[in-house]
């Protein structure tokens, strides 16, 4: 039975990637599951600087989900290279440094110093995130500057280049078609829908930064259907995600198109859903006697269903 | 390292109609904790609500040999999970996640050790209260609720040899107003050179108030924060506490899930510590 998938030049052994913001450096779960068994760990976004991130309260929970303003807290590029990357290696994680920018340059200057660091496999552009006013987002909102921030990280570096997608968009797929010209590998979608929750008896946001991310499976269908639209668009690999929490919903997302899939708030509820995800994917291969799981990205059956006749 | 059961409901048992004490068979976590850790507590397997929460572990359940058998929780009815959890019946499973976080290290002798609690803040001083008589360390529970009717596990601190300081707001049980006060008094009749351990867990007004009395006669004071938590592994950020390394030094954001849930008072930037 074959789990493994291809991003351009990288093969996974899974097609199950840890979501970045989810899962911290990768370092504080490798007590509870083999970072190794994982198709990858997209590390937490990364500037070049340190940032302190928002204030407190940076969560609230929402029907099926969550809203999140955390404000990109991090220990900036160089420590993580010094502090997280030795031991990600140690532990033969498939690492997605996800790197976020205020300017192009920057994004250029991230690239740069992680393609130069052993234990990096690939770079996941963050021009999604919703919590931060500067850079990231108005990268993603904007498609001649989708383009150029991926054409620019392009073309200093070997590693495959991904950018993450922002659904806060009318067109998703449009933002795919930009990054595939620019040269991307994959594009990762989706990162999460701008929102906000109000605490009717104080009037004020539950959230100190008023508006926030939501993720988990109150999203899940939107995500699959942009996941669904971009297949259509770009011929580049897709990293879907959004809400998943089962088996059934990775193979949504790659029914839909995804050739892989990360896995976020998921993890929060409960860290050690790899297992679970793992056998969940080979039971339904058995049952369909798939030998390779990648044969089923994209095979969404939409032939007309047969009529059934109505007898009057 | 932490485990996931998917723990029994022993007993729930109710102490008023916003407190219960929810006892769970999970011996891994029970085997594991130390004082003051916490569990994260899935109060139904559906999305709603979807994380977990994090609780004290209140006791640890050992059968008649002394065998740890599971955790006990006390849990205080605020929002929706926490109404599931008052309302589960035994039989039923929930899943429990821990031990987790940095526990309280418990004073030796000479040194005493007052533990200061603010209604449900009593939940992670069972624990250190076993601790302490362990080591043979002196200790006093400074315990503060609203009302005479909210206030409980006395006797069961008393057993441990704790000496206990009772305060209600409304004055239907000891000292009447907040549990400061009877503190502060202890604190001003201590012989010169006695230390004193404070550990406290409470409102946050009443966390504070009590690390500027520890700063004001020089005591050594621990606090055991409850914040706002994702997934009690580090990997989320929503918990962040603003500390400072030592003082002077620039604020950080740190994760109470992993540099906490106890810190030394004396990091806390309190005025930026807002619910």
């Amino acid at each position: 039975m074959d789990l493994s998938v291809k991003i351009g030049t990288l093969t996974l052994p899974n097609p199950l990637i840890a979501a970045s913001g989810c899962f911290g450096y990768g370092v504080e779960y490798s007590d509870v599951v083999d970072l190794a068994t994982l198709g990858g760990v997209a590390v937490k976004g990364l500037f070049l600087a340190e940032r302190e991130g928002h204030p407190p309260p940076r969560i609230v929970e929402t029907p099926a989900g969550m809203l999140n303003a955390i404000g990109l807290q991090g220990i900036g590029v160089h420590r993580f290279i010094r502090e997280k990357l030795p031991e990600l290696r140690d532990r033969r994680a498939i690492v997605f440094v996800n790197i976020c920018g205020t300017t192009l340059d920057e994004y250029v200057e991230l690239a740069q110093i992680l393609s130069d660091s052993e234990g990096v496999a690939a770079l996941e552009l963050n021009i999604s995130c919703p919590n931060i006013k500067e850079g990231g987002i108005t990268f993603g909102c904007n498609l001649p500057a989708t383009h150029a921030v991926v054409s620019a990280v392009r073309k200093v570096t070997s590693l495959p280049v991904i950018p993450k997608l922002t659904p806060n968009v009318t067109d998703v797929a449009s933002f795919a078609r930009a990054a595939e010209e620019a040269g991307a590998d994959a594009v990762s979608l989706v990162n999460t829908f701008l929102a906000m929750a109000i605490d009717v008896e104080t009037r004020r946001p539950k959230l100190t930064n008023i508006v926030g991310g939501l993720s988990g499976p109150a999203i899940r269908p939107i995500a699959v259907r942009m996941v669904y639209e971009c297949r259509r668009a770009v011929r580049i690999p897709i990293i879907g995600m959004g809400g998943i929490a089962t088996a059934a919903d990775v193979l949504e997302f790659m029914i839909a198109g995804a050739t892989a899939v990360q896995v976020g708030t998921a993890n929060f509820v409960d860290p050690f859903i790899w297992r679970p995800l793992l056998d969940g994917l080979r039971d339904y291969m058995t049952r369909h006697r798939i030998t390779m799981l990648s044969e089923i990205v994209g095979t969404l059956d939409t032939s007309k269903r047969e009529q059934a006749w109505i007898s009057s | 390292m932490p485990c996931d059961v998917d723990a029994a409901v022993i007993a729930n048992t109710r102490l008023s109609d916003d407190y219960s004490v929810l006892a769970l068979a999970a011996p891994e976590i029970a085997g594991l904790a130390r004082p003051g850790q916490f569990v994260m507590v899935k109060a139904t397997p559906g999305a709603d609500p979807l994380l977990r929460r994090p609780f004290s572990i209140f006791e640890i359940l050992r059968d008649a040999a002394g065998a740890p058998t599971g955790v006990s929780l006390l849990n205080k009815r605020i929002g929706a999970a926490t109404s599931l959890l008052y309302d589960v019946e035994p039989g039923a499973h929930v899943r429990c996640l821990g031990p987790l976080g940095r526990p309280f290290e418990p004073a030796d002798p000479p040194t005493r050790a007052w533990m200061i609690a603010g209604g449900v803040g009593l939940a992670p001083f069972l624990t250190l209260a076993e601790a302490l008589a362990a080591r043979r360390t002196p200790a006093t529970l400074f315990y503060g609720a609203r009302r005479a009717s909210e206030l409980y596990y006395t006797q069961t601190f008393a057993q441990l040899g704790v000496e206990i300081e009772l305060s209600t707001e409304d004055g239907s049980r000891g000292t009447r107003g907040y549990v400061t006060a009877p503190l502060e008094r202890a604190l001003r009749s201590l012989p010169p050179g006695e230390r004193v351990h404070l550990y406290v867990c409470g409102p946050t007004p009443m966390m504070r108030a009590v690390a500027a009395l520890a700063l004001t006669y020089g005591q050594a004071c621990d606090v055991s924060l409850e914040q706002v938590m994702g997934c009690g592994l580090g990997g989320c950020y929503s918990c962040v506490v603003l500390t400072r390394q030592h003082p002077g030094a620039t604020p950080h954001f740190v994760r109470s899930c992993l540099d906490g849930p106890v810190f030394d008072a004396d990091r806390i930037v309190w005025e930026a510590l807002t619910h």
